[in-house]
């Protein structure tokens, strides 16, 4: 089938505004964008820039807008888009070229929720144990591959570029609800900021977003119950009578 | 910014748009109401262009626009106190948006009916 495919082309040494290119390409119904991209860079301009790599919907590498919503490329079908397909790089992030994005500043955020086991116990000489339930608490948010399409999509991150953002709530709420994990307290002061989880409105974006299906405004929910627990829970433990 | 989202995203919209309407009633309210401090020949005046039939058709927009923004206000606060019902956050709009319809028919018949049968 042949298909129009318009793509927001953006060169930093030639261009002082972004620009929308048409191009036409011949592909089937059940080919992705991603397929769609590589017919005009391969056929048409090589010029085009986009990031991609494992191309099966885990590295999360081609995030990108397409007609007007996050997605990955490599997992959107033509069959499923309105024609001509509009494409362009992820809101809120500078570009660098084309579809390529500077991401930064969100890796910076990411690290800045410590996304990793905190424990001041030594290390066990087998595997630190979990029941299931204990693992299935924060199951949702493991599925998380840092494709920054939550982030992106989210009106308070595009107001305000301090917001630390979904994914790194996601990256703060897998480790925080971890039974192994000792760095609760550390990572709540974090996100109990004014750049922190209280400037999410609830608007689902992100959950819409997410090419994993996780439940990204429950997460950030659960974050922000848990603060609100913390500090309404008494300095001390009330006396107890015998 | 222009982004195709769901229906979170479009009420997210709505909820800021009534919110600023309703916040720039309040500031004409207050405006209208210190025009007495100038003498009551001005405060009537401005009372008797709010008796015009388009004022009539924007108190109905402004009694909408305090609804929707209570109504959603209510389902987000439900939503950030119960985060199990993000699951259904589209039902609830739809449960928001049947009580709204529900309220504001009457209310919108009340109001404008003096206009509509003279």
């Amino acid at each position: 089938m042949q298909l129009d495919i318009q793509i927001k082309r953006f060169n930093p040494e030639q261009d002082r505004e972004p620009q929308w290119r048409e191009y036409t390409v011949t592909l089937e119904p059940t080919d992705r964008v991603l397929d769609a991209l590589h017919a005009v860079k391969w056929h048409h301009d090589g010029s085009l820039a986009f990031r991609r790599s494992c191309a099966h919907g885990i590295c999360g590498s081609d995030g990108m807008m397409i007609n007007g919503r996050n997605r990955l490329a490599c997992k959107v079908l033509i069959k499923d888009l309105r024609q001509p397909i509009m494409v362009e790089p992820m809101r809120g992030f500078p570009v660098v070229k084309d579809l390529i994005v500077d991401m930064a500043g969100f890796f910076d955020k990411y690290r800045s929720v410590r996304p990793y086991l905190i424990s001041d116990e030594a290390p066990p000489r087998t595997e630190r144990l979990q029941s299931p339930a204990e693992r299935e608490r924060y199951e949702d948010t493991t599925k998380c591959i840092l494709c920054g399409a939550c982030t992106t999509s989210c009106p308070s991150f595009w107001a305000n570029s301090a917001y630390v953002g979904p994914a790194a709530i996601v990256q703060a709420h897998r480790f925080i609800f971890d039974s192994r994990d000792q760095g609760r307290a550390e990572r709540s002061a974090i996100l109990n900021q004014a750049s922190g989880v209280w400037r999410c409105r609830t608007i689902f974006n992100c959950t819409d977003a997410c090419p994993r299906g996780i439940n990204v405004t429950k997460a950030i929910g659960e974050v922000k119950k848990l603060l609100v627990k913390a500090a309404t829970r008494p300095p001390h433990p009330p006396p107890t009578r015998d | 910014m222009w982004y195709r989202g769901g229906i979170g995203h479009w009420s997210w919209l709505l909820h800021r748009l009534t919110g600023v309407g309703v916040l720039l009633f309040l500031c004409l309210h207050i405006l209208d109401t210190s025009l007495i401090a100038l003498g009551p020949q001005h405060y009537n005046a401005i009372m008797g262009v709010y008796r015009l039939p388009l004022f009539r058709v924007l108190e109905v927009g402004l009694v909408a626009s305090v609804l929707f923004h209570a109504l959603n206000g209510v389902r987000i606060i439900l939503i950030d106190v119960w985060v199990d019902l993000t699951r259904i956050h589209r039902l609830l709009f739809q449960i928001q948006m049947a009580c709204f319809t529900l309220v504001m028919m009457p209310v919108a018949w009340i109001m404008l009916r003096p206009l509509l049968v003279q």
